[in-house]
């Protein structure tokens, strides 16, 4: 909780002066019962007509200034609610940028949407009134009972015991709300997630006519928190009955000493008046108070979400300190040993990739060594990769093959330390991916994933993700290597055309063509192309990889696919079965002497199919006419 | 989305209240004996004091009875008031319920053409964070402004009783502060708006950037989305502290006209009680009621304000509602039990938008237990075939026929249970591997989901997880690869055994072994039925009876495989290009 404090700081000001011109007004307000009791005691008492106009234009005055004390205490309370929770949007969308994979796969997205959103709303609601509200009620308590103690000292016992009742009360009721709130807000959040589930399955839903049961399961969630809130609005609905009640035999009884004291002399009506008045001031101070607490208990439990969210470090962070902290005496020696990776390092500070790029050619740009390395995600019982060894060496192409969930992308993952292994290390250019920073890391490679995902905006905007400073000759190359050229050209404003949210006006194969071109505007050191190409045509496929071939800055590229069309030029090919490497060489050996390797390529060109592979015998019937045709083709 | 007046939506809201009538006459039953309670209060105070005029002369044995008398009261007023509470709860979040129910039912109804058109996150805060904001306007409006208005009448027929020219001092300044409410309240309508609309757009942000937050960091993209971020937030915060501040005006200037309220009051009262005219007790009597005439007004004002955002929400959520439908179902509708799986496309004319047609005069028969694959370069149209097949959207013109039967004629539950569909994208529910497997027949048991399980090749790699089967899957699968969620998705379709099948790049994650296996098992499952298949893997569709080649929305090329090669035409060249490096 004390972490959000931070974010209010810059507003220190106005969360002075909120609470301080409240105060004023306040003060204003414990003048106007001791007003009135003169106006009684002495105007009435002795039929003075000018007293009693004079003292009601006093009461008019204390309005006057109460209601400029109040709209500045507002602004002040509006403008450090608000630009709190400005300040904490930015912490916390910044926040979340920097999580690793790691924490984004346990924390889930919609959750952290949900704070983003509707907690910090909550929250500026809650700072807003408690600038307001929190010192301006105890303080017109407490100032009422104080003015009752100067009135009478009999009497004021009455406020004297009240109050703290109250307050037991009032503070009970809070606590018992409190988690019950959490409660509320949980309901909340899955009733929020089912709805983004429905709207982002809705063809498999209807295509399954699973409205109705989909319909059934959100109404289900939603009478929960329904439920919840009930339960919730119960409890908090006592305070407002019960502070009246306790409050009203306060006046009873205080009625009955002020009866007291009159009649031995001690106090005059108008005196009375005065504290029966106070009396309703405390009363309606106490249930704002009480409003105030139930608004801020929610805006606290929000606040607390959010401050949870704030602790969660990056794991990639903690394990780069303790990496660090651990290995950076050898590193260091590393690092200065050679001259070209400083060249390479200042060259990335400059954050401009082409520089980097023109800086670098001679030096040692794009290896990558897998030691040894096992991965194990969070909660896993078994490694997804388990002592891979390998090198690839700048300007090589590296092909992955493997079944579904045997690691490739896992493994290629670890390059960009999407996620960090868990023996061993990963070297890039000589250094262990950890020793460098993210940004550097990052800088120097292009990753297409599997899923093709582009941003709202132009296509422009989305390619220049890549570099912000690429020319537009580098962008036009891109989408010329990348085989976009000709749909976006086809587009009516070009490269400007819009890209709806999520890319849903393009199609698949546009997409990806598309998130290819973004990964080599960078000109990469590294280009991952991670199963980034299986919506594309083969045609378009083979040109692909061709233009990629013909880069005049050589990347090393790796290429996850599950085509064997795809990979089989390359200089080294691993094949990955359940995390662990079973064969690496180039496609002619793998061939002869992986028989996996063997099989994924005949399933694909079904050429010798039967000698290889008996079972699959009776999957084409024409195998062998085509298989000549397709032979033609292949030269 | 068509623009909603306040009226209507006003409308809208009372149609949902009118439910809850019970509790409505409930709340405003004990709202009633609440606020007749709590003005007899004040009187009997006032005749307390008035027992209690001078040293020496105060009467106690009536002020025992009218202290006793005031307890009553105050215990009646204390249960009254939790009563009414309870009731408004209960109407505000069943309401809420409600109307979140009605939305969800909607989006179940609306077209896909509307949902594809739509960004995900802004009817997701249509249907969240606004109606969220609504319950708590209407919280606040039920439990104040009935009070409030039953307060305000109460109080003036007690003022009345006394005197009749203070409570004119009161009548008279009170409706000030409705009119600088109500002014207040006009001016923030605009900005609340404003507020909302920026809100809108920049969960459209948080969501894009957040939800793909992969693709940010490998770019290195963080910066700059947050400097996108700044920038909507920067907008956000002026619009916040305007609709803020301007709102909040609101109580202090209501405020101020109760005090004004006030000094009158005392002014002409103590003038008044120098003739003698009224007693010092029926002045504090009067005094106490000023102030709980204007606290309503103060309360109305306030609750106007947080209505009038309530309301701006309130009619967001509505317009999403009031979005036109799918074209329902015939009620006549025909039925086919089991289709036999000819499928026709007469002369069918498609488009997105008007200006762009895409798919022109297409025409093809499908015999039973053919298998159609549909090739052709992205964007011809492939998926459009299957989205026109299922009905996610209708034809502009022409006909699509299943046994002969327009499949506008039929129900498009009964259209869609002939089919097994499964897509490119994989779409995963929220529960376990076993309830997704399910998903399409939910009265299979656990052996029939492993059966399908085994068959579709995703066995082996369920029953790696950490729980097997009743491993749960978060958000969309994010914990599985793309892969495996494939293998998911076809299992669920297996374990259907539906009559027409259709794969829209449905194994284009899974490597062709396991995929070769895959199309054993489905050669085995849809003997003698149809199926079409989308794919770029030439591989995939080799054995189809049927290959579609298809380019800018119109069919060139018709035939098998061998037929095709033959022509040596445009498929022949995409078929030779794969062996090209």
């Amino acid at each position: 909780m004390k972490k959000l404090l931070v974010y209010i700081k810059e507003y220190r000001k106005e969360c002075v002066f909120g609470p301080l011109f409240k105060l004023l007004e306040a003060l204003f307000d414990l003048i106007v019962p001791l007003v009135t009791a003169a106006i009684i005691d002495y105007g009435i008492a002795n039929r003075d007509k000018t007293y009693i106009l004079q003292y009601g234009m006093g009461l008019v005055l204390l309005a006057l200034v109460g209601l400029t004390c109040s709209i500045t205490a507002q602004f002040f309370a509006a403008k450090a609610a608000v630009g709190f929770a400005a300040n904490l949007r930015h912490a916390l969308f910044e926040h979340i940028e920097s999580l690793s994979f790691t924490e984004m796969d346990q924390i889930g997205t919609s959750t952290l949407i949900t704070r983003m959103t509707s907690d910090i709303n909550q929250v500026q609601s809650g700072v807003n009134m408690a600038l307001r509200l929190f010192l301006r009620s105890p303080f017109i308590v407490f100032g009422a009972m104080i003015s009752a103690f100067f009135i009478d000292v009999r009497a004021a016992i009455v406020f004297a015991v009240v109050i703290p009742l109250l307050a037991v009360v009032v503070f009970g009721i809070m606590a018992i709300c409190m988690p019950l709130y959490k409660k509320v807000q949980g309901a909340l959040d899955k009733v929020l997630g089912s709805t983004r589930e429905n709207l982002t399955g809705v063809r498999v839903i209807r295509a399954f006519h699973r409205e109705k049961e989909e319909e059934q399961e959100y109404c289900k969630e939603n009478d929960v928190l329904a439920k919840e809130q009930l339960l919730v609005g119960k409890i908090s609905a006592l305070t407002n009955p019960l502070t009246y009640v306790m409050i009203n035999m306060a006046l009873v009884a205080l009625l009955w000493t002020g009866a007291v004291q009159i009649d031995i002399g001690v106090l005059k009506q108008g005196q009375v008046i005065a504290l029966i008045n106070y009396l309703s001031q405390i009363l309606v101070e106490l249930i704002k108070l009480a409003n105030t607490i139930v608004l801020s208990n929610k805006a606290l439990a929000c606040a607390n979400r959010i401050a949870n969210v704030l602790e969660v470090e990056s794991s990639l962070e903690q394990k780069q300190k303790n990496f660090l902290a651990k290995e950076l005496p050898e590193e260091t020696g590393t690092q200065n040993a050679g001259i070209q990776d400083v060249g390479t390092q200042n060259a990335g500070t400059q954050n401009t990739t082409t520089q980097s790029t023109a800086a670098s050619k001679q030096t040692v740009r794009g290896q990558v060594v897998f030691d040894n390395v096992s991965l194990c995600y969070q909660g896993a019982q078994e490694p997804s990769i388990e002592d891979v060894n390998f090198t690839a060496n700048a300007g090589d192409t590296i092909g992955i093959i493997g079944g579904t969930g045997s690691g490739k992308s896992s493994l290629v993952h670890l390059i960009p330390r999407f996620y960090d292994a868990t023996k061993g290390h990963v070297l890039v250019d000589g250094k262990d991916v950890r020793s460098v920073s993210l940004e550097e890391l990052r800088g120097k490679i292009g990753i297409v994933m599997q899923k093709a995902v582009l941003f709202e905006g132009t296509i422009r905007e989305n390619l220049l993700w890549g570099n912000e400073n690429a020319t537009e000759e580098d962008l036009e190359e891109a989408l010329e290597l990348s085989q976009a050229k000709e749909f976006v050209d086809k587009k009516q404003n070009g490269m400007d055309a819009l890209i709806e949210q999520g890319g849903r006006n393009l199609s698949g194969g546009q997409r990806q063509r598309l998130t290819i071109a973004r990964a080599l505007v960078r000109k990469p050191e590294i280009l991952i192309l991670d199963d980034s190409t299986s919506a594309l045509d083969y045609a378009t496929d083979a040109r692909l990889r061709k233009g990629i071939q013909s880069l005049s800055y050589h990347p090393t590229v790796f290429i996850v696919s599950q085509r064997t069309s795809s990979i089989c030029h390359a200089d080294n090919i691993l094949v990955l079965e359940d995390g662990q490497v079973l064969a690496m060489g180039t496609h002619e050996e793998l061939l002869k002497t992986c028989d996996v390797y063997a099989e994924i390529h005949y399933s694909q060109f079904q050429k010798e199919t039967r000698q290889n592979q008996p079972g699959n015998g009776q999957m084409a019937e024409s195998k062998e006419e085509v298989t000549d045709r397709k032979e033609g083709g292949a030269q | 989305m068509k623009k909603l007046t306040q009226l209507d939506t006003i409308k809208k809201v009372l149609a949902y209240i009118k439910h809850y009538w019970w509790l409505i006459v409930c709340s405003l039953v004990f709202a009633a004996i609440t606020v007749v309670s709590t003005l007899y209060l004040p009187i009997l105070s006032g005749n307390a004091v008035d027992v209690m005029i001078d040293k020496g002369c105060v009467r106690f044995a009536d002020l025992k009875e009218i202290l006793a008398r005031m307890v009553i009261v105050i215990l009646i007023t204390g249960v009254a008031q939790w009563i009414m509470n309870i009731a408004n709860n209960r109407i505000t979040y069943f309401v809420v319920r409600d109307i979140r129910k009605d939305a969800f039912h909607k989006i179940q109804k609306l077209p896909l053409k509307y949902l594809d058109g739509h960004v995900t996150g802004d009817i997701v805060s249509r249907m969240i964070a606004d109606v969220d904001q609504f319950a708590d306007g209407l919280l606040m409006g039920f439990t104040q402004a009935f009070t409030g208005i039953l307060t305000i009448l109460g109080t003036l027929l007690f003022m009345l009783r006394i005197n009749v020219w203070i409570t004119l001092v009161v009548v008279l300044v009170t409706p000030l502060s409705f009119f600088v409410a109500a002014f207040i309240a006009k001016k923030t309508h605009t900005m609340f708006q404003k507020q909302s609309q920026t809100r809108g757009e920049q969960t459209g942000l948080i969501d894009e950037m957040i939800g793909n937050q992969q693709v940010v960091q490998a770019y290195g993209y963080e910066k700059k989305a947050m400097k996108r971020f700044d920038e909507i937030n920067g907008r956000l915060k002026k619009y916040a502290l305007r609709a803020t501040f301007f709102s909040s005006i609101t109580n202090p200037a209501t405020r101020f006209v109760n005090n004004l309220v006030y000094a009158g009051v005392g002014i002409t009262g103590a003038f008044f009680a120098i003739n003698g005219s009224l007693s010092v007790g029926q002045l504090s009597c009067f005094l106490s009621y000023a102030n709980q005439y204007t606290k309503p007004f103060n309360e109305i004002s306030g609750v106007i304000t947080e209505l009038q955002n309530a309301l701006t929400c309130a009619g967001r959520v509505f317009e999403l509602m009031e979005e036109e439908s799918e074209i329902p179902d015939k009620a006549q509708a025909e039925k086919i039990e089991v289709t036999k799986g000819n499928v026709e496309m007469d002369h069918v004319f498609f488009s997105y938008t008007e200006d762009k047609p895409l798919i022109q005069d297409l025409n093809l028969k499908v015999k039973p237990g053919q298998r159609v694959a549909i090739v052709g370069p992205t964007g011809c149209g492939k998926t459009t075939i299957i989205n026109l097949i299922m009905r996610f959207y209708d034809v502009t013109q022409g006909s699509i026929k299943i046994d002969g039967i327009d499949i506008r004629d039929l129900t498009r539950e009964n259209l869609r249970s002939q089919y097994g569909m499964v897509l490119q994208e994989t779409w995963l529910k929220d529960g376990t591997i076993l309830d997704n497997i399910l998903f399409g027949r939910k009265d299979a048991t656990r052996q029939e989901a492993i059966e399908a399980a085994k068959l579709s090749h995703a066995h082996s790699f369920i029953k790696r997880l950490p729980m097997g089967y009743d491993t749960v899957i978060k958000e969309n699968g994010e914990n599985l690869s793309q892969g495996q969620r494939q293998l998911l998705c076809i299992t669920r379709v297996i374990l259907c055994k539906p009559s027409i099948l259709i794969l829209d790049e449905a194994t284009s994650s899974i490597d062709t072994r396991t995929e070769m296996q895959i199309q054993n098992a489905f050669q085995q499952l849809m003997e003698g039925r149809t199926s079409f298949i989308v794919a770029h893997r030439l591989s995939t569709i080799q054995n189809a009876d049927v290959i579609l080649v298809m380019k800018d929305g119109k069919i060139m090329e018709q035939g098998s495989h061998e037929e095709l090669l033959a022509k040596k035409g445009f498929y022949s060249e995409l078929y030779m290009s794969q062996f090209a490096i």
